[in-house]
């Protein structure tokens, strides 16, 4: 549906992004992930035929950005970071003005509107001005702005801002719904919302492309070792030399907390049973016994700040895994 | 309804939800009605005096000492508040970050201006419209000619069209409304002190070309009840001008 080849957009003498190549197949949903001034914006904006790209080329659904910008711009939705709405209209006048700019008239539009503002439960505030309405709100009045004519594109400039955490498990579980009947490429540099909706992840920074592939993946082919966290109930002071000892253990670092081990395991190999034969048949009394996955946070971290070595990996995978692990 | 009729209702609303329409549709109507006051009143002292002079009634005309002044006079009225009714028409957009959402809907630059302009313009109209008054309660006590006040009318219509095109262009520069204003003020300003450069001149090449630029001499051609072609087409052709001017700022912002 969007093919992007080796686009690169100058202001000046600064390269906002540099030779950005990726494609989305139909009904997938991409994440576009990246810190702020990354250029995720302007690759949105060249998608959206905002502002043409300095060199390469940029297709959506068979359309090309520079030569055929309105039939581009008629399958895409699109919602800028700001959402777009006038605060002087009510949420009914605007998204019935959103309608006609996009040509739908009389009974097709009147079912979009309400099939969209049902769709984003609007239908409270459906006759109030957009200018009295809460910042979430008017943000999913500009994610029904997008939606109305359902296209076959989405294009969400980090669709979540500003909402609260129930509202943003809903935005996010629309988005899930769309998958399958709409491509959709969303940005955000919020990580857990990439590995909750999106099929694909590609990491930007700088301008560049630093990575690409699923969000499970690209944990795997950063992850140098595998982690295992265990808990002991009492500590004697040799503990930590017996667990090296096991054939395949790389490392034992302590954790957080007392008794607490991080153990690094060699590439691919599952260490659990040894450990925990170990741990029982020393009768150090096993509190807690799992694997650590590293979490896409982890993987962007490293990926975005890999020049500068800010993040003691070791470190970072304690504090960051807490959330993502499994037995 | 077309995209361009939606742009059109969409700004037309925007105006009358905010108080713009109704401050500066006030103040003009305030305006013209005083100075149609004024410029009565002055012709009836100037009657009064012919009567003392001459005795009997005497004649006076309406066309030349009311309404050729009064249409003389509306310009300035125009040039300061014509801005500020065109200053939101693209700043605004700018401003909330909605320009983007119209450059992204799939609508062309020109339906886009077209729209924004026909909106503003349609508010003028109205406002004139309601002027008309004046003229036709006049009527009511007095004898005149009509067809002078009607190329009055048109006159006031083409230049209230290039003020207003002038307008949008200036609102395109920039995202801030009171730079926007300034901006169209100043341009049309300028373009009415240049007659005065014009006939400085005189009749030389520069001079002619200096002259024709300012709406000066093609809005009192009007006013004095003369249609010429020429006049027609300088309206025309520098509203035109301005917009396509609009259209190149509107698309330059795209390669920023």
């Amino acid at each position: 549906m969007i093919d992007v080849q080796n686009i690169t957009k100058r202001y000046g003498h600064h390269t906002a992004i540099d030779r950005v190549t990726f494609s989305v197949a139909k009904g997938e949903v991409l994440a576009f992930l990246g810190p702020n001034g990354a250029g995720k914006t302007t690759t949105m904006r060249i998608l959206t035929c905002f502002m043409p790209a300095t060199e390469g080329r940029a297709r959506v659904a068979g359309f090309d950005c520079t030569d055929q910008p309105l039939d581009v711009k008629r399958q895409i939705g699109y919602l800028p970071e700001t959402p777009p709405v006038y605060q002087e209209l009510t949420v009914t006048e605007y998204l019935t003005f959103v309608g006609r700019l996009r040509g739908m008239t009389g009974q097709t539009l009147t079912a979009a509107l309400d099939h969209t503002i049902g769709r984003l439960e609007l239908g409270s505030v459906r006759h109030r001005l957009i200018g009295n309405l809460s910042r979430g709100y008017r943000q999913r009045v500009g994610l029904a702005q997008a939606l109305l004519h359902d296209p076959p594109v989405l294009i969400l400039d980090e669709p979540t801002v500003g909402l609260d955490p129930k509202q943003i498990i809903e935005i996010r579980e629309l988005i899930k719904s769309l998958a399958g009947s709409h491509s959709v490429i969303l940005s955000t540099h919020i990580l857990p919302e990439a590995t909750a909706v999106c099929q694909r992840v590609v990491i930007i920074n700088k301008g560049r492309i630093v990575a690409e592939d699923t969000p499970e993946q690209l944990s795997a082919r950063l992850r140098q070792s595998e982690k295992v966290s265990i808990t002991l109930k009492t500590v004697p002071p040799d503990c930590e030399l017996k667990l090296r000892s096991i054939p395949g253990i790389l490392n034992v670092l302590p954790g957080q907390g007392g008794g607490n081990f991080l153990l690094e395991c060699e590439l691919g190999r599952d260490l659990r049973d040894e450990i925990a034969r170990l741990v029982v048949s020393s009768h150090w009394g096993l509190l807690e016994l799992r694997t650590i996955s590293m979490t896409l946070e982890d993987v962007f971290l490293q990926l975005t700040r890999h020049e500068d070595h800010l993040v003691e990996p070791a470190e970072a995978m304690v504090s960051a895994s807490a959330e993502r692990t499994d037995t | 309804m077309s995209p361009v009729q939606a742009i059109i209702a969409k700004e037309l609303r925007g105006y009358f939800v905010s108080p713009i329409v109704y401050v500066v549709g006030a103040v003009f109507l305030l305006i013209f009605g005083l100075l149609s006051y004024l410029y009565v009143g002055f012709a009836g002292a100037q009657a009064i005096q012919l009567m003392q002079m001459q005795g009997g009634v005497a004649q006076i005309n309406l066309n030349d000492l009311v309404f050729r002044n009064l249409f003389a006079s509306v310009r300035i009225v125009l040039l300061i508040i014509l801005p500020i009714l065109t200053m939101r028409l693209f700043a605004e957009e700018r401003k909330l970050r909605t320009f983007e959402f119209l450059l992204t809907s799939p609508i062309r630059i020109h339906d886009i201006i077209i729209g924004k302009f026909v909106s503003v313009l349609l508010i003028y109209l109205g406002l004139l419209g309601l002027t008309v008054l004046v003229p036709t309660v006049l009527m009511l006590f007095s004898d005149f000619d009509w067809n002078p006040i009607w190329t009055g009318y048109l006159g006031m219509t083409l230049l209230g069209a290039l003020f207003l095109s002038v307008g949008v262009f200036a609102s395109a520069l920039t995202e801030n409304q009171i730079v926007a204003a300034f901006v169209g003020f100043g341009t049309l300003l300028s373009m009415w002190l240049i007659a005065g450069l014009g006939s400085l001149l005189g009749d030389t090449t520069a001079g002619r070309v200096i002259s024709y630029v300012s709406y000066m001499e093609h809005y009192d051609r009007l006013v004095r009840g003369l249609i010429d072609t020429s006049d027609l087409v300088y309206f025309g052709s520098g509203l035109v001008l301005m917009l396509f001017l609009t259209h190149r700022i509107v698309e330059s912002t795209r390669w920023k």
